[in-house]
């Protein structure tokens, strides 16, 4: 047990209780948010909201639903580098698509 | 010596002990869902390439679902993926009536997601939007009218709503076979409180395919919901 970071609690349900509160809620603003164009403001701005979303109930599956929050360091390790090598995959492909020139181009236009 | 010895029920013979098992299983099991993550994030790659390339025609194609029907089941899967936590609670508790209950809660909402998509499905299919070459025939007149200089995109949009949408139900079928794998064992008496691993690895596969769920929603969805064709 010396591995583990933390214990489990003796009562998740309250946990989980509140993670599904949290999605509802969460997916009710992410909706309610999509209808307004906010690239009015800002091009990429109702897309950053509706990740920003993602990744907050994204997050809070994982920590709770998922137990890691009460892992092992090893399973904690593995789960961060797992979305560490999505990240090097989006960002430098997207990256290499910038740096080479014309691209976005005006295809879809 | 005196811990190998000693038959510790549930405990395969190449572990030291019952921590040491489940904590061997769970380890496996995310290094299974890295590869899943790098499985679809090539899916979410190329949803960013081309929705780089081609944003009016995301916003067109996007525009094209019904919110209401994938809102729906995102709801579906969130309250699927409470039963499930629920199902793994009760399975270290040693309850077997109440893990049934939720094994069986989970699979009629896995089931209903399943079905909500087939009528999703069908009725793209019916519109002439399955972006095959026998099935494309999108309207270029009425309401849904796809203007035709922007069909090319359009097209894109969909193969990938397909595509990554078609991958997510794959694994839904996956894991409705796994939780009637697991209500069949449970039914069995196979799980105890010491021994509940299975229960749990499936509640984390279940979960991951939750997640794919949150971020395809947005994506896909409501990428085109404050967009009106036509209408600037």
């Amino acid at each position: 047990m010396a591995e583990h970071s933390h214990a489990h609690p003796d009562n998740p349900l309250k946990y989980y209780i509140g993670v599904f509160t949290l999605l509802l809620v969460m997916t009710g603003l992410t909706v309610f948010v999509a209808k307004y164009d906010l690239e009015h403001i800002w091009p990429p701005l109702n897309i950053i909201v509706a990740m920003t979303i993602a990744v907050i109930k994204a997050t809070a599956v994982v920590m709770i639903f998922m137990h890691v929050r009460w892992s092992s360091r090893l399973t904690q390790l593995i789960v961060v580098s797992g979305i560490f090598w999505l990240i090097i995959m989006l960002a430098f492909t997207v990256s290499d698509y910038y740096t080479r020139g014309g691209w976005p181009t005006t295809l879809g236009q | 010596m005196a811990e190998h010895a000693t038959h510790v029920e549930g405990l395969a013979h190449h572990f030291v002990s019952m921590e040491q098992q489940k904590e061997a299983g769970m380890v496996g099991m995310w290094i299974f869902l890295l590869t899943e993550i790098m499985f679809f994030g090539g899916l979410f790659l190329a949803y960013t390439i081309y929705r780089t390339t081609y944003p009016e025609g995301f916003l067109f194609g996007s525009h094209l679902l019904n919110v209401k029907l994938g809102g729906t089941n995102t709801v579906v899967l969130i309250v699927s993926s409470l039963t499930m936590a629920m199902a793994v609670y009760y399975s270290q508790k040693g309850d077997r009536k109440k893990l049934l209950a939720f094994l069986a809660l989970t699979l009629i909402l896995g089931l209903a997601f399943l079905g909500i998509k087939y009528v999703e499905y069908s009725t793209k299919i019916h519109d002439g939007l399955f972006p095959a070459a026998a099935t494309w025939n999108p309207p270029s007149e009425g309401e849904h009218a796809i203007p035709v200089e922007k069909q090319q995109a359009v097209h894109v949009f969909l193969w990938i709503y397909f595509l990554m949408t078609g991958l997510h139900a794959v694994h839904m079928i996956v894991g409705a076979g796994i939780l009637i794998t697991l209500i069949i064992m449970a039914q069995r008496g196979k799980f105890t409180k010491n021994y509940n691993s299975p229960v749990e690895i499936s509640g984390l596969y279940w979960h991951f395919v939750d997640i794919v769920w949150i971020f395809l929603f947005p994506l896909l969805y409501l990428t085109g919901y404050h967009f009106t064709p036509g209408g600037h």
